[in-house]
């Protein structure tokens, strides 16, 4: 397998690049902003101060450790000689940044990772929603930055053997979004549903998100946050000429904007009504799908991307709660892994402007979405479940009923509202 | 079978199916033979999904 190098970046390329990376939080905030719309009114404040404590938690543990394990294109990793080939597996870097070279192109792929990680790190939060401890949440963020995610980010942008068959993931469909909707999925089958959700004969009932406004406005300051990602992940990760962002902001509002108009149009076909919640899933579920093939597809591919992420969520978000009784109230594994791994084989099928485009590039996409579901989600799940072995990761009976707000913070996020049991009720 | 033991298994078919997918890169030279070992292999990892799924499913049932 042949070694991949870091392509070279022009000033402008770089201070471009810079500028892009900076818009990252607005992705972070907009995940904060919508997990914390769509659960309980008396779990707010916990709900934003998690998303908070879980990004500062993985800044620290990616500088320590994950940066490291990570590696960058071109430097020293660890690699098995099999069948004849060189099969890159881990990053051989120095812990805590050390001998980061400033100003050139690591250093921008070292901020990028330390911004994007935080963003992965939140996706979890929004199905563990309601009902998952603020320690534990970290813990649990310690884990996915200190190994899960910069493991794959390796293979992925790193130089790893994913990278060596030539996976096309620039924006991070497979890195951030995959990798943070399987770990999601993986708590909320060990934290179980909230109580109250499903009655004695397993049917669901609804628990509407508290406030559509925040859910909307997140979705606003996630489509800013995206391009950041997108724009910035192509620059580094592609070798393709700068003015190549234009595409990539073109091709990612395209993206949301068809999936958000596709759930829209299914929701009022169906329900009578359109969906507000679904659609902001839907907003996010075409960023997150079109992250993979953003500077690679052409806008019309783009469009596409999105319809489709847009209808497989309605229909994921619904089978996932009425069939297998996953109770997810942020709906992060229908918005991310669900629409990441479309969005990984859609780049396959649909690349066209990729100079010397493998035609085989649908194989490729399909072994890193083996990748994903073979490996990651099993070495997730396995972390996770070890953690709540340890120390049970779902918040105690009275806390539920009490609220997070109260129960772990002391103060809760709107102290004029009155408080209702009718959750509790006897059925 | 219990639901352990189904979370088990499905677990391990999903490795399973990733470790066919590394060796029919490492040892099959033609890309068709490669296709059909990844297609066959995504089987075996969906099968290990619905493994682990029902088995959780069936956890929660208990669990209520």
């Amino acid at each position: 397998m042949t070694p991949v190098r870091a392509p070279a970046l022009t000033e402008m390329a770089a201070t471009l690049c810079f500028v892009l990376v900076l818009l990252i939080p607005c992705a972070a905030a907009g995940l904060a902003l919508i997990n914390a719309g769509l659960g309980r009114f008396r779990n707010a404040a916990h709900s934003m101060l998690s998303a908070l404590c879980v990004v500062a938690v993985a800044a620290v543990v990616y500088f320590g450790i994950g940066a490291a394990l990570q590696g960058y294109a071109g430097q020293p990793a660890f690699a098995l000689h099999a069948t004849g080939k060189d099969w890159n597996w881990i990053g051989a870097g120095r812990f805590f940044l050390g001998g980061l070279e400033l100003g050139g192109w690591s250093s921008l792929a070292a901020l990028f990772g330390l911004m994007s990680v935080g963003v992965a790190a939140i996706i979890p939060l929004g199905s563990g929603a309601d009902r998952w401890r603020l320690g534990s949440s970290c813990a649990s963020a310690i884990l996915f930055t200190a190994w899960t995610y910069p493991l794959f980010a390796h293979w992925v942008w790193g130089g790893g053997w994913l990278a060596q068959l030539g996976f096309l993931d620039s924006g991070g469909s497979g890195v951030i979004q995959v990798t943070g909707g399987l770990t999601a999925l993986s708590i909320t089958w060990i934290l179980g549903p909230r109580r109250g959700k499903f009655n004695p004969q397993g049917m669901p009932s609804a628990l509407p998100g508290h406030n559509a406004v925040l859910v909307l406005l997140g979705c606003f300051l996630a489509w800013l946050g995206w391009i950041g990602l997108n724009g910035a992940g192509v620059i580094l990760f592609t070798a393709v000429e700068a003015s190549r962002t234009v595409l990539v902001a073109v091709n990612t509002t395209l993206a949301a904007g068809s999936a958000a108009l596709s759930v829209a149009a299914i929701t009022r076909a169906r329900f009578g009504k359109t969906d507000a919640s679904l659609c902001a899933n839907g907003w996010v579920a075409g960023l997150a799908a079109v992250s993979a093939g953003c500077g690679v597809v052409r806008p019309a591919a783009a469009v596409i991307i999105g319809l489709i992420a847009g209808g497989l969520v309605v229909y994921s978000v619904e089978w996932l709660e009425l069939h297998l009784a996953v109770d997810d109230p942020g709906g992060s594994v229908s918005v991310h892994a669900v629409a990441g791994l479309w969005g990984l084989l859609a780049a396959g099928l649909l690349a066209a402007i990729t100079p010397g485009k493998a035609p085989w590039q649908w194989l490729t996409q399909l072994i890193g979405i083996a990748t994903l579901l073979g490996f990651v989600l099993p070495l997730t799940y396995g972390l996770n479940w070890l953690l709540n072995w340890l120390s049970p990761q779902r918040v105690a009976v009275e806390g539920e009923r009490q609220g997070l707000d109260l129960y772990e913070l002391g103060a809760g996020a709107y102290p004029d509202f009155l408080t209702h049991n009718e959750d509790f009720w006897q059925r | 079978m219990n639901q352990i033991s189904m979370k088990i298994l499905g677990f391990l078919l999903l490795l399973c199916g990733w470790i066919i997918i590394l060796a029919a890169i490492a040892l099959l030279p033609s890309q068709l033979s490669q296709i059909s070992f990844v297609l066959m292999a995504l089987g075996v990892e969906v099968l290990g999904l619905v493994f682990v799924s029902r088995a959780h499913l069936i956890s929660g049932r208990e669990g209520r």
